[in-house]
């Protein structure tokens, strides 16, 4: 059963290097959002997640949506179990698949081929497997014989490209993307929209943070509006 | 904070990481693969630095300290390839999270996952460096003993070691970016405290010089048996001692500061 279950979760990011005199009275509430605040040691501390809690199950598509520094991409990254909450949990049941940074693992110096190997095995997958995909994304990346060379030489769209290719050639329960994906030119974009609709579709739980509603209401079946870290209102679409 | 729970992770960290052995000897040839892609000799440069090391300093310092050369470049040699092994592991070390800051930051795995491929790094990087040892013994073969036999041994030691040193000076170096500055000059002043270019026996009777010097300990673990040699006594406590003392306090600091590394990197 594949689900995501969060618990009055908090989340504090230390600010260290900031002197924090200048800091006293002039940030206690930023205006791009996210809280400024003082931890008990008197360490200035973002508070990005604010005792929140939310309960997705299969079926789930999820629009995480609130302005720049609000918690989405906190909130997508704590699912992905990088951050760990300083109080409260999140519970996650299911293979996950994070789309947040495409270049994942990635390493300019290294050529496209090793850098699909690299991934795989940061993913856990085995030597089959790993042919199988490689199979896969130098079909769908098209990039030729560009595979053979290191990913620096790769235009930025290319680099996109490949990362886009692997990160879309394995299938996943729960799908965690930071805003829609656009990559490539026209024609490669279309293909594209057409892969992650099908990975969309095998996914069990979508969970899609972003700062357009109209980018949400064209893929999800759920809104949740984030403010401040907290959950403003969580509305059916 | 540090509960039985967070000590049952950190343990819990340090296993899967270790059964993901089929990715951290990729992370290790990966990185050594991309430091020489573009040059022709490769990793041979690594041999080729520390052959010239030892060429360059060998003679003078044989002179210096009035040593026959026959004897004394093989010790140098030797000592140099084997010192290497352990300042490259304790300087890998301050970078071990900051350095994959772009895997951690985007995916959850063991952290120690990058501590034993520091190793792993390290010991390829050895066995690049064995060709000079190779080559003095060429000219110079040691007694074969079973006491040869302790070598591999000694390199398993230093193994475990160099990973509560690179999970504990990895998350100290993530915290306070001074440190990994510390570290290089206190490993460059200890090189020379340390008898890699003199003898242990040089210093008479101020035995303390090398018996309290945990490097030196390291040093003759691995390079007394080259030379047919046992390993003092007094080597073997020190490093049963450091290994107990440092896993003890590495676990102590990993269960505690673990989860905090991806909030510091």
């Amino acid at each position: 059963m594949t689900s995501i279950i969060i618990k009055n979760m908090t989340v504090d990011f230390p600010i260290y290097g900031i002197a924090s005199r200048s800091f006293k009275n002039t940030f206690l509430r930023s205006a791009t959002g996210g809280r400024v605040a003082r931890d008990a040691s008197d360490k200035v501390v973002i508070r990005a997640i604010d005792n929140m809690s939310l309960s997705l199950k299969e079926g789930d598509r999820v629009g995480i949506y609130g302005h720049n520094g609000s918690g989405k991409s906190t909130l997508l990254k704590v699912v992905a179990g990088v951050y760990a909450p300083i109080s409260g949990t999140c519970e996650v049941t299911g293979r996950i698949s994070s789309m947040l940074n495409l270049l994942l693992g990635m390493h300019p110096d290294s050529t496209g081929y090793e850098n699909i190997y690299l991934r795989g095995k940061i993913l856990g997958l085995s030597r089959k497997e790993i042919e199988t995909i490689t199979k896969d994304v130098v079909e769908f990346a098209g990039l030729g014989d560009y595979m053979e060379m290191p990913l620096r030489t790769y235009s930025s769209g290319m680099a996109m490209r490949l990362g886009f290719s692997v990160s879309t050639s394995i299938p996943a329960d729960i799908l965690l993307m930071d805003e829609w994906m656009s990559v490539g030119d026209a024609e490669f974009t279309e293909k594209a929209n057409a892969r992650l609709a099908a990975l969309l579709d095998n996914a069990k739980i979508l969970v899609l943070a972003s700062h357009s509603e109209e980018t949400i209401r064209k893929n999800c079946n759920k809104i949740v509006r984030l403010d401040h870290g907290q959950i403003a209102s969580v509305e059916a679409i | 904070m540090s509960n039985p729970s967070s000590l049952s992770l950190a343990r819990k960290d340090i296993v899967e990481g270790f059964m993901r052995y089929d990715l951290w000897p990729s992370l290790a040839w990966q990185e050594i693969k991309r430091r020489y892609r573009r040059s022709t000799l490769g990793p041979l440069w690594l041999t080729i630095s520390t052959g010239a090391f030892v060429v360059g300093l060998g003679p003078l310092y044989g002179k210096l300290f009035n040593q026959d050369l026959a004897t004394y470049l093989p010790y140098i040699a030797v000592s140099f390839v084997l010192w290497a092994l352990l300042s490259g592991m304790i300087t890998d070390a301050c970078t071990v999270f900051v350095a994959e800051e772009s895997i951690f930051k985007q995916i959850k795995l063991p952290f120690s996952i990058f501590c034993f491929a520091l190793v792993t790094r390290n010991l390829i990087i050895l066995a690049h460096n064995a060709a000079i040892i190779l080559l003095v013994f060429l000219f110079y073969p040691p007694p074969l003993t079973p006491v040869l036999l302790l070598f591999p041994a000694g390199l398993l030691l230093i193994a475990i070691n160099g990973l509560w040193v690179s999970l504990s000076l990895g998350i100290l170096c993530t915290r306070f970016r001074d440190i990994p500055q510390i570290v290089a000059s206190v490993l460059q002043i200890t090189m020379f405290l340390t008898p890699v270019m003199w003898k242990a026996d040089m210093v008479g009777r101020h035995t303390w010089i090398v018996d309290w010097n945990p490097m030196n300990h390291f040093l003759e673990l691995v390079r007394a048996p080259l030379y047919g040699v046992m390993p003092s006594s007094t080597t073997w406590l020190a490093v049963a001692a450091i290994t107990v003392i440092g896993w003890t306090m590495t676990l102590i600091v990993f269960a505690r500061y673990r989860t905090r590394i991806p909030y510091w990197v």
